[in-house]
């Protein structure tokens, strides 16, 4: 390093090799301790997991036997079709996938027409809806729940799908936000350049800005499809009996 | 706006575009806003008024004045023990999770073997519905013959009672709440991943430690992280819900230790018809939560570091 022309000492040589151990040593010990450490905090994770799998192939009596029975003997594969035949799954299924698919068109179809009139139409007024948008993600859901289930009820909504599903044709308050931030980033030259074309703001919309935002698109998509196949509370609000 | 130009027809031409823009602009809003009349402002206040009121939802309120708040503050125990039930929830869980979530994305940005396998495992509680996660632990932590109590009679222990006492059942869901922070592990680890390689070098130089490096360089970069992990983590706290509804029936057994602030507005609403309480609670939720959040960020200046350099 400092010039070729002179000979390395040997002593020089020695320290030299002894640094480079010393470092790949200490690297060494830095990553056993991570694994050390990241394997049984790992295996607590997927324990619950691996429980349910074990337990989903025991015989009733082995549900809470002591010790407890880790690997089922026999394998009692029929629970499987059993919980199938005893809990109607596939209608449960069914309904479930149907709500959530409705629910994600709607929400993807609204917010991104909102979200477009928010980030890309100058209207008097927009800043002031924006401002309404991103205040309705400060109220818990529990301020608003008493009175649309009123207004459910009034309707004779419940125990229909229909609040399950409606509202979300009506847009979703996180998801125009988060698409008004994505919509923005997009150049205003392209609809200034569409527009001089002729193009009117349904056009520039449907085949400008949805192509260039398929990335945000599917982070809504899949939000609101994770969120509504998890959905607890609102089935268990509105849909009081089967 | 433009600049208005000399020509004669343009302001006339860029007024007609201006309301053009405002057509379309109302137009392409338009379900968002009948979505947040309907279903955002009439609610809100519907149930500030409900609030005030003695309301079964079937007949018409009645109006009470203040006696939900005074009765829920003066004569309500088991409304006491809900705020007493959350609040430790909070309190004890946030720090928790921030530590845990920070430590586990600090290992597993570390160039280590099976990075990816580490991260996959992490976030898979998270992908998993409640209800499933809910039922799990029921089953791993009954006392006695549950798979949680296999390590302790190993030793000849009976282990905690975990859900069936009061003592245990508050720290047992705190525990529990740990194992799903597989989104928070995420956003630390794209916060460690934005972190500027040459800070590391520049300290380095100075001869820094890890300990150092980790207070100085790390901790400060990702203080914005734990910002919007704060703020939300309460949001989520003072939500808790599905859970403990689903572990306890919503009873709150043991001993109301498992009653918390939106099981006890759900039973006043949906079980006892008191919807008029309910959206008196609902209101005092919402009061809190917004004096916390502002605590935060009020806070923030004093411990929040922007790279960028914020004000």
């Amino acid at each position: 390093m400092v010039a070729d022309s002179q000979p390395v000492s040997p002593q020089f040589a020695r320290d030299h090799a002894r640094r480079v151990m010393a470092r790949r040593l200490r690297g060494l010990m830095r990553s056993v301790l991570i694994h050390a450490s990241l394997i049984p905090a790992a295996f607590v994770f997927t324990l619950p997991f691996l429980w349910m799998l074990s337990t989903s192939l025991k015989p009733d009596v082995q549900f809470y036997a002591y010790p407890p029975v880790v690997i089922p003997s026999p394998f009692q594969w029929s629970n499987y079709p059993d919980a199938v035949k005893f809990i109607t799954f596939f209608l449960y299924l069914r309904n479930t996938l149907t709500i959530a698919v409705l629910a994600t068109i709607g929400v993807l179809i609204s917010s991104s027409l909102v979200a477009y009139s928010l980030a890309r139409i100058p209207w008097r007024g927009r800043n002031f809806l924006f401002i309404l948008t991103v205040a309705t993600l400060m109220l818990p859901f529990q301020v608003t729940m008493i009175p649309l289930f009123i207004v459910f009820k009034n309707l004779g909504w419940v125990n229909s799908w229909l609040p399950l599903i409606v509202p979300h044709w009506f847009g979703g308050a996180l998801y125009i936000f988060l698409l008004r931030q994505f919509f923005m980033t997009i150049p205003m030259e392209l609809s200034e350049a569409a527009r001089i074309d002729g193009a009117n703001e349904l056009k520039i919309y449907y085949s400008i800005i949805l192509p260039l935002s398929k990335p945000a698109l599917a982070t809504v998509a899949i939000f609101e499809f994770i969120a509504r196949w998890r959905d607890y509370i609102g089935p268990l609000i509105y849909q009081s009996d089967q | 706006m433009a600049t208005a130009t000399a020509t004669a027809n343009l302001p006339r031409r860029r007024l007609s575009q201006g309301t053009r823009h405002t057509i379309n602009g109302l137009l392409f809003a338009s379900p968002w806003i009948f979505g947040l009349l309907v279903f955002w402002i009439y609610p809100t206040l519907a149930s500030a008024y409900y609030s005030f009121t003695k309301y079964n939802g079937v007949r018409n309120p009645t109006f009470t004045g203040l006696a939900n708040y005074i009765e829920l503050f003066t004569k309500d125990e088991e409304f006491l023990a809900a705020v007493y039930n959350t609040v430790y929830f909070a309190v004890v869980s946030i720090p928790l999770a921030i530590i845990f979530a920070f430590g586990l994305a600090m290992m597993l940005n570390a160039k280590i073997r099976g990075q990816v396998v580490y991260r996959t495992i992490y976030f898979l509680p998270t992908l998993v519905p409640e209800v499933a996660l809910a039922l799990v632990w029921i089953f791993i932590f009954t006392p006695h013959n549950g798979l949680i109590a296999a390590p302790f009679r190993a030793f000849g222990s009976r282990g905690p009672c975990w859900l069936t006492c009061a003592e245990w059942a508050r720290p047992t869901l705190v525990l529990l709440a740990l194992w799903i922070i597989g989104q928070q592990i995420i956003l630390y680890l794209a916060g460690l991943q934005d972190v500027p390689q040459d800070l590391y070098d520049a300290a380095d130089v100075d001869g820094a430690n890890f300990l150092s490096k980790f207070r100085n360089v790390t901790v400060p970069i990702l203080t914005p992280v734990v910002f919007f992990h704060l703020i939300t983590s309460v949001i989520g706290a003072l939500n808790f819900f599905a859970i403990p509804y689903i572990m306890t029936g919503g009873t709150g057994f043991p001993a109301n230790s498992t009653l918390f602030y939106s099981i006890y507005l759900y039973k006043n609403a949906f079980h006892y018809l008191e919807m008029g309480y309910a959206s008196a609670m609902a209101w005092l939720l919402f009061m809190f939560t917004l004096v916390v959040t502002l605590i935060i960020f009020r806070s923030a200046r004093l411990w929040v570091f922007y790279a960028g350099g914020e004000d």
